[in-house]
């Protein structure tokens, strides 16, 4: 089997064992084993709510560090515009894109135009889609691998078009090469990331070999330097940036792709308790009346990235106060996207693999058993899922049990109402 | 010829109950899904449970809904308290339905429910007594 990569690691000499991520993990992918939280890697989906309760800074987000670029003759930083919703109100996009350039990248360029292109791009596939609905946005790399391993069944819903950074990143780098003759290995493109899970489509891109980008920088390890590269910029001193603008803007925020598109019947949904809701009313056969849901793991869309500084609600603020002034101005004319898209410039023919999570047993007689053992393991347990014994819940716990990665001794309530017990019966026999 | 099943679960549904309504289509799916069915299989399951157990929700007092699981399929056999179908044939038929306005209005009632059914089984039973209630006994081939 293929090994996993995750956005996150957790580095075990900060570990205190607090059991704060294993109760936020909504796939019970941690355990707490001899005082330190290990990852289930079958289990993760990269949806970073550990890293973003760990106090300890024990969960690491796998993001680049600006020294991983220095073999590239020439970089250029691929801005999510969530980034344009971390700062001060009045700076604006093109301070932030000079301040850029200051800190040392040779150029630097939102995903905006991108995911307005890639807006059309859902729209053309919509159009000329006969097959069972809804469709889903493959957008959020978090949504890609809950569906790939708990929802294998919908895979084939999430539509192959390419994501806006893909397409940014692809575009750039063109452009580059041809204006100042470089090689592609020498031009650096990194990706300005709210979350870490861009890291896992970066590195394992869904349905085809490579990226486009480089690597990614966290916006909250890009914030402070950013802060002190525009505290001293006037205003005069940024004039020369690329314009900023299209209803690509407004992609970060829940609704943001919906409201670009012209589908009509469209979702839009945030969180992850709610797009599993979702997801299960459309198992259920449900749903069939609409074309398109656009899926956000974090509950604010990518504005409540896990990587980023201000809080989410805020930023949201700010980029639909940008959308407003900006976003009514195309990119690009809708007519030269439409024949991009017939090129198959947005397309990615390959297919998405699933990757459920394992059965109790991979033959199903025994996984009943197993199950059944489970259930009874349960039955005797506390069921106030404490996470003493290192599990979120009882439940799992049981399973673990069942799977011999734990020992019913390690449920320390079930131990406790056995001492007074013995110790009782200790005496009886002593008189 | 009776196969002695490998698993056994029984669910209570209550009519009218819209809050808990598609629970048990909900933990059915998941326990396939633990036990290691194909997510092809429980795809089909999962659609038929959930039109039957929408069909207690919607027209029948209460009912049984039992999950069994032998070595080549699985059988799911609800059984209700209601007003029985009068008239099965025409109830299988796409597009037909008794439902009130009330339950159009919510979204259902489309006529759809036991065609579903039938189109995601391999094998669908009715047995069905006016003034009595209904069973529905379905299977899935693994």
């Amino acid at each position: 089997m293929d090994g996993y990569f995750h956005s996150v690691k957790i580095a075990p000499e900060r570990c205190t064992g607090n059991m704060a991520c294993l109760k936020v993990c909504p796939t019970e992918a941690i355990r707490v084993r001899r005082g330190k939280a290990v990852m289930l890697e079958d289990r993760c989906i990269d949806c970073g709510e550990c890293a973003r309760r760990c106090a300890r800074g024990a969960i690491v987000p796998q993001t680049s560090s600006f020294t991983d670029f220095a073999r590239f003759q020439y970089t250029v930083a691929l801005i999510s515009p969530v980034l344009y919703g971390q700062l001060r109100k009045d700076v604006l996009p093109r301070t932030i894109v000079a301040a850029l350039r200051k800190i040392g990248f040779d150029e630097a360029c939102d995903v905006a135009c991108a995911s307005e292109a890639v807006s059309t791009a859902v729209d053309e596939y919509l159009a000329g889609y006969r097959g069972p609905l809804p469709l889903l946005s493959p957008f959020c790399p978090t949504i890609v691998r809950l569906i790939q391993a708990r929802y294998p069944d919908l895979i084939d819903l999430l539509i192959p078009i390419d994501s806006p950074m893909e397409i940014a990143a692809r575009d750039i780098r063109q452009k580059k090469m041809k204006e100042l003759g470089l090689r592609r290995e020498e031009i650096g493109v990194i990706y300005l990331t709210p979350c870490p899970a861009k890291m896992v489509a970066i590195k394992y891109p869904p349905r085809k070999k490579k990226s486009h980008i480089d690597g990614a920088i966290a916006i909250s390890d890009i914030y402070h330097p950013l802060l002190a590269a525009t505290g001293d910029m006037s205003g005069n001193a940024c004039q020369d940036g690329p314009p900023v603008m299209g209803s690509g803007l407004g992609w970060p925020v829940v609704g943001g792709q919906v409201s670009s598109l012209r589908a009509e019947r469209s979702l839009a949904v945030g969180g992850l308790d709610d797009v599993e809701r979702i997801l299960q009313d459309i198992e259920n056969g449900k749903l069939g009346d609409i074309q398109y849901v656009e899926c956000h793991a974090c509950s604010q869309g990518c504005c409540g990235g896990s990587l980023t500084v201000d809080n989410p609600y805020v930023t949201r603020g700010k980029i639909l106060s940008l959308l407003a002034r900006f976003g009514g101005t195309p990119c690009r004319d809708r007519e030269t996207v439409r024949e991009l898209y017939q090129k198959n410039y947005f397309s990615l023919p390959g297919k998405i693999s699933s990757r459920p999570l394992a059965p109790l047993d991979q033959d199903i007689g025994k996984a009943i058993e197993k199950r059944r053992r489970a259930q009874e393991i349960c039955r005797v347990l506390p069921q106030i899922n404490c996470g003493a014994c290192g599990a979120p819940t009882c439940l799992s716990f049981a399973e673990d049990v069942v799977l011999d990665q734990a020992a019913i001794e390690e449920c320390v309530v079930l131990m406790a109402r056995q001492v007074p017990n013995e110790a009782g019966s200790g005496k009886d026999h002593a008189a | 010829m009776s196969i002695e099943p490998l698993f056994c679960q029984r669910f209570e549904i209550s009519g009218k109950d819209f809050i808990n309504a598609g629970k048990a289509s909900t933990t059915i799916k998941a326990i396939l899904r633990e036990i290691g069915i194909r997510p092809a299989v429980i795809r089909r399951a999962a659609i038929a449970c959930y039109e039957a157990e929408m069909n207690v929700v919607l027209y029948a007092r209460k009912a049984i809904m039992e999950l069994r699981v032998t070595p080549q399929e699985i059988r799911i056999q609800v059984e209700d308290e209601g007003d029985g179908i009068p008239d099965v044939g025409r109830a299988m038929q796409p597009g037909y339905s008794t439902a009130s306005d009330e339950i159009r209005e919510m979204g259902f009632g489309a006529g759809m429910g036991l065609p579903n059914i039938k189109n995601n089984a391999d094998t669908l039973q009715i047995h069905s007594v006016v003034g009595q209630g209904t069973t529905l006994e379905m299977a899935i081939g693994l």
